[in-house]
C-alpha cells in the first residue's frame, strides 16, 4: 500500500463535486404505478447527488396538470377528449384494478396505513431536492394544455432535442 | 459500537424515504460527525452502503435488532465532505 493511496471515499465525492451523475426519465404514463415508480428512482437518485431530469409527455402530462383544468382547445374534438382525459397528479388511476377509482382508493387507503407518499407527496420531494421537470410542449398542444393549467415549478416546457441533449450526457435513461 | 453524533428516525417509512431523509440531514452534520439512521425497512442494509458509495459518505456499519415481531435496523453513517 503506497503512500499516495487515495481514500475511495474522498475520491469519490470529489468526482461528484467536478461532475455529477445525470439520470433522464420519460414520464409517458399517467398511471399512478407507473408514475409512482419514476417519482421514486427520480428522487431516490437526486438523493444520491445525481442531477435528474424528468420530461413528461403524453399520458405522463397528467401528473403535472393542475386538477380540474379543462381544455383550452377550441375545437369540440379535443374538448370532448379532454373532458375524458382528466390531470391533476391525485387523480391518477392505477394501470390495473382502478375499477372506476374503488381500487385506485384501496390503493391510496393501504398506502396511507403504511405511510408510504402518494403521486403528491413524491412530485413536492421530487421539486424540493432539485429534479429539473420538463413538459412536451407537443403534447401539450395535441392536448390543448395550456401553461396556465400546469402545475408551478415547471422548468422548461420543450421539446424531444432537449430531452436527448440532457439524455445524451445521462448515465440512466428510462421511459416509463 | 459506534457512538453516534445525531439519530435519525425513520421508523415506519418505505424506500426511498429514509435515504431522502438521510441525504436531507447530513446536510445538518459537519464532517466527522457521525448520523445514526433507525429504520424498520429490510432494504436499508443493501440501500445505505450504496448511497453511501455514490456520496462518497462513509459507511461505518450496521446493526441489527429484534424487537418484539420487527426488526430495527441501526445504520452508522459518517459524514466525509461537504
Amino acid at each position: 500500500m503506497g503512500a499516495t493511496k487515495v481514500e475511495p471515499a474522498t475520491a469519490l465525492a470529489e468526482l461528484q463535486e467536478t461532475k455529477p451523475d445525470r439520470v433522464t426519465i420519460v414520464v409517458l404514463s399517467g398511471d399512478m404505478d407507473r408514475v409512482m415508480a419514476a417519482f421514486i428512482i427520480a428522487t431516490g437518485a437526486a438523493a444520491m447527488g445525481m442531477q435528474v431530469t424528468m420530461f413528461f409527455t403524453f399520458w405522463g402530462l397528467n401528473a403535472i396538470r393542475r386538477k380540474g383544468t379543462p381544455s383550452a382547445a377550441k375545437d369540440w374534438l379535443r374538448r370532448m377528449f379532454g373532458l375524458l382525459n382528466k390531470g391533476g397528479a391525485e387523480k391518477l388511476p392505477l394501470s390495473r384494478f382502478h375499477f372506476w377509482g374503488l381500487g385506485t382508493g384501496m390503493m391510496k387507503r393501504v398506502m396511507r396505513q403504511h405511510r408510504m407518499p402518494g403521486v403528491p407527496e413524491l412530485m413536492q420531494m421530487a421539486q424540493d431536492l432539485g429534479v429539473q421537470f420538463i413538459a412536451c410542449t407537443t403534447t401539450m398542444g395535441l392536448m390543448g394544455v395550456t401553461k396556465d393549467s400546469l402545475i408551478e415549478g415547471i422548468d422548461q416546457l420543450a421539446g424531444v432535442t432537449t430531452y436527448l441533449a440532457e439524455a445524451k450526457q445521462g448515465s440512466v435513461n428510462l421511459f416509463i | 459500537m459506534v457512538k453516534a453524533d445525531v439519530k435519525l428516525d425513520t421508523l415506519g417509512y418505505f424506500c426511498p424515504i429514509p435515504i431522502i431523509m438521510t441525504s436531507k440531514k447530513i446536510k445538518e452534520l459537519v464532517p466527522g460527525q457521525i448520523l445514526e439512521v433507525v429504520s424498520d425497512d429490510e432494504g436499508i442494509k443493501k440501500d445505505m452502503p450504496a448511497w453511501c458509495q455514490s456520496t462518497g459518505h462513509e459507511m461505518l456499519g450496521l446493526e441489527e435488532e429484534s424487537n418484539d415481531s420487527a426488526r430495527v435496523y441501526k445504520a452508522f453513517v459518517k459524514k466525509v465532505k461537504r
